[in-house]
């Protein structure tokens, strides 16, 4: 049933639906409004879940990685300054191979302290080892809550995932989102079946540390993992757009791609903005398209350079830097189409909810074309 | 519920030094768990010992995720535990580094929630694992590599973080001291921790024949010099109240401090009576504010 | 041995580490003055001391490490310290 409703109660609205048994989360904005609903679910006994309210993230991941090793499904949230402060909550998780789900409500990183928009925070931990999805809007946020537990949990997998969605721009907005039933969601998502968990009955030591002689084959175990993800991840949204009619089978969204001389790359809200420019400079006559890296882990390589086969250009929207270099999505971009001779401008742009509108997207386009170097997009000169 | 001496739930095979406190600790502990435990570890010396991979001597369910967060992830265990309507007991045993320094963060946010688990502390002074660096529990004028006895030093200038009196003020049903050299009184307050509702806290002193200097064989001679000169304090507090303590007939620090390298400054070159003085004034005060004199000294 | 999911691992294979190896003294449980009192079997940090059939106790040389906990403690002095023969 479709209702007009705030990004983060979508999400809320989710988890229900998800019925993890255990939530751990510490309130930080813009993630409050996800968990102060799952608060106000658990208290009106319309989620069957324990919330367990920790005095930071730090144990909110914890926390949920003790209850994913003792067999029960979990779920947590958060943004920028407390997904840093879980760093090394995060890469334990994964390498333990515990399926955990989290809601990141990007944020920008301090300093100077920002609570607006980029993608900083949840590509800081890119090398985690967590699946990495970004929302375009309200009923993406919404859908890839589902689409992540089945394959964080499923036995060929076994990563935690992370559901990126842009902080205000969709945790704050209201948009009509359909959300399905119970039973719906049940068939698609059934009941959490832990590969192994902490037993007396059948005692297990977890978390032990490898020697030399074993770390490496781990990490290798948890790539191989990752990418058995991509065939899993295409799989679950196939179903679930049989099931539910959106279809989210492909890890890139190719938008106007088709005849396309220029390629915008983007995730997460952005999207929607840059389609609109897309239209008009359509009508304009200019050979433009977009795709958006739904998946940013794992990276679907095979996928981006099939569908910027014809481009002569790609203009990357990066709302993120790694100081020193690029930003990650123009390194990714850089990797995949080596050799292939497109020609690619990677712009750092939007950081700390600096916007990105229309006109800002024309202009990079210009840029592309003119065959200008990577940059900062969008600087204000004036204050330099 | 009696407690089974003969339950071996800690296997041979351990990397542990010769004579480990934490190892005898440990087994002891298991001891009165019993098998329908979930025991979890943060980093430090017994996680290390006891499971480089595949090679694990637990025989109970046991998890380790990081050095800080054991009472987080004990949090999540039980919760996820109760909500399955499972029986297991949650047992958090771990070191000192990992609950006075830390790990005291989630420790005061688990025991501020009320989760109902125990919490172990295995208190061998100091971080022992990455080489004897001093920690909060760190007794007054220990040596350590990072708290160096020199011309200008005596060791560590401060003394031990009172963390049982910490973990009684978050309303802690049950807190309670024991040592490794006492292993009755070892075992009895732990069962009697599991079977108290709520999160409580036994903290055991640990003697470490590596970080404090002594010969393995000394161990629990040492971990009774701790306890009969009263420089650790055997005792049992109930919702707060300290309900029990162990009377002593008291013998002067120095018997004590004279058996470790980690004192041996107090003592050569020269002795160094202000400084005794100084730690004897701390044994003094233990036994004056928990009464452990049997009667009172002449 | 292909490796577990997460690094994980069954019971028992700490076993498959002889300790013994570490030794350079070696207890020798004499059954003389013994009480059976059971205390070397409780200290023993390796849970390396076990009854034997007939009460006394006896260290498993595989993983006694040498410590001397037992000897020390041993109320009946019964338990003597030798230097190990390699």
């Amino acid at each position: 049933m479709t209702q007009i409703m705030e990004g983060s109660h979508a999400v809320a609205e989710a988890v229900r639906l998800s019925k993890p048994g255990v939530i751990s989360a510490y309130p930080i904005t813009p993630q409050t409004h996800i968990v102060e609903r799952l608060a106000e679910m658990v208290a009106d006994g319309l989620l069957e879940a324990d919330y367990i309210t920790v005095e930071s993230e730090f144990s909110a991941l914890s926390a949920c990685l003790g209850a994913s090793a003792t067999g029960v499904r979990v779920y947590s949230a958060t943004t920028s300054q407390g997904l840093a402060l879980m760093f090394e909550v995060c890469f334990n998780a994964a390498g333990m191979r515990l399926p955990l789900v989290m809601t990141i409500a990007n944020r920008a990183l301090s300093a100077p302290l920002s609570i607006w928009n980029d993608h900083q925070d949840s590509i800081s931990l890119r090398d985690s080892g967590w699946l990495q999805l970004y929302a375009q809007d309200c009923q993406e946020a919404h859908d890839l809550h589902y689409i992540a537990y089945r394959v964080a949990e499923d036995h060929s997998v076994l990563l935690p995932a992370m559901v990126c969605f842009d902080g205000f721009v969709l945790t704050h907005t209201y948009e009509p989102v359909d959300i399905p039933g119970q039973e719906e969601v049940d068939a698609f998502l059934p009941a959490f079946s832990p590969y192994q968990r902490l037993d007396a009955r059948d005692p297990i030591s977890f978390g032990m540390y490898a020697t030399p002689d074993y770390y490496m084959e781990f990490r290798y175990e948890m790539e191989r993992a990752m990418q058995r993800a991509k065939g899993v991840l295409k799989e679950c949204g196939k179903e679930f757009g049989e099931r539910f009619g959106r279809d989210y089978s492909d890890l890139v969204e190719s938008y106007r791609l088709e005849d396309a001389d220029t390629a915008l790359v983007a995730m997460g809200s952005l999207c929607g903005t840059v389609k609109d420019a897309i239209d008009e400079m359509r009508g304009e006559g200019k050979k433009v398209g977009l795709l958006n890296l739904r998946v940013f882990r794992p990276f679907p390589f095979e996928d981006v350079k099939k569908a910027l086969s014809g481009v002569s250009r790609v203009a990357i929207l990066d709302k993120n830097v790694s100081i020193g270099s690029k930003g990650a999505v123009g390194l990714e971009m850089r990797d995949t189409l080596y050799g292939t001779g497109i020609e690619i401008l990677d712009c750092i742009a939007g950081l700390g909810g600096r916007d990105i509108r229309k006109r800002d997207v024309r202009r990079i386009v210009g840029l592309a074309e003119a065959g200008g170097g990577d940059i900062f997009y969008g600087l204000r000169e004036e204050v330099l | 519920m009696a407690i089974d001496k003969t339950l071996e739930l800690f296997d041979c095979g351990h990397r542990a030094c010769a004579g480990c406190g934490h190892a005898l600790g440990t087994r002891l502990v298991l001891k009165a768990t019993g098998r329908d435990v979930i025991v979890v570890s943060p980093t430090g010396c017994l996680e290390v010992f006891s499971t480089p991979y595949p090679e694990t001597a637990w025989r109970v369910p046991w998890i380790h995720s990081l050095f800080e967060n054991a009472a987080a992830v004990a949090s999540g265990v039980e919760v996820a535990l109760k909500r399955q309507k499972r029986s297991e007991k949650v047992v958090v045993v771990g070191g000192d580094g990992a609950t006075f320094d830390i790990g005291v963060l989630c420790l005061s946010g688990a025991f501020e929630r009320g989760h109902d688990f125990t919490y172990i502390c295995m208190d061998n002074e100091a971080y022992m694992n990455t080489g004897i660096q001093r920690s909060g529990a760190t007794p007054y004028d220990a040596s350590t590599t990072t708290s160096p006895a020199g011309a200008r030093s005596f060791g560590n200038r401060r003394p031990k973080k009172d963390m049982p009196q910490i973990m009684a003020a978050h309303g802690a049903p049950y807190v309670a001291t024991t040592s490794v050299a006492y292993p009755m009184d070892l075992m009895q307050k732990v069962e009697r921790a599991i079977n108290t509702e709520g999160p409580c806290y036994v903290q055991v002193h640990s003697p470490c024949c590596t970080g404090w200097g002594f010969e393995g064989s000394q161990t629990i001679a040492i971990g009774k010099l701790a306890v009969e000169t009263g420089l650790w304090p055997v005792f049992e507090m109930n919702n707060g109240q300290v309900t029990k303590v162990k009377k002593i007939m008291r013998k002067p620090v120095e018997e004590y401090l004279k058996q470790q390298k980690r004192f041996r400054h107090l003592f050569k070159p020269i002795r160094q009576e202000a400084e005794i003085a100084k730690i004897q004034a701390i044994a003094d005060a233990n036994a004056s504010r928990y009464g452990l004199d049997l009667k009172p000294r002449k | 041995m292909t490796l577990s999911v997460g690094c994980t691992a069954r019971p028992g294979k700490s076993r498959e580490n002889r300790t013994g190896a570490w030794r350079t003294f070696k207890p020798n449980f004499k059954h003389d003055k013994c009480t059976k009192c059971g205390i070397c079997a409780l200290i023993c940090p390796e849970s390396a001391v076990h009854e034997n059939q007939d009460g006394f106790y006896d260290a498993d040389y595989n993983y006694c490490k040498g410590c001397g906990l037992c000897a020390e403690e041993c109320p009946a002095e019964d338990i003597e310290m030798t230097r190990e023969e390699k």
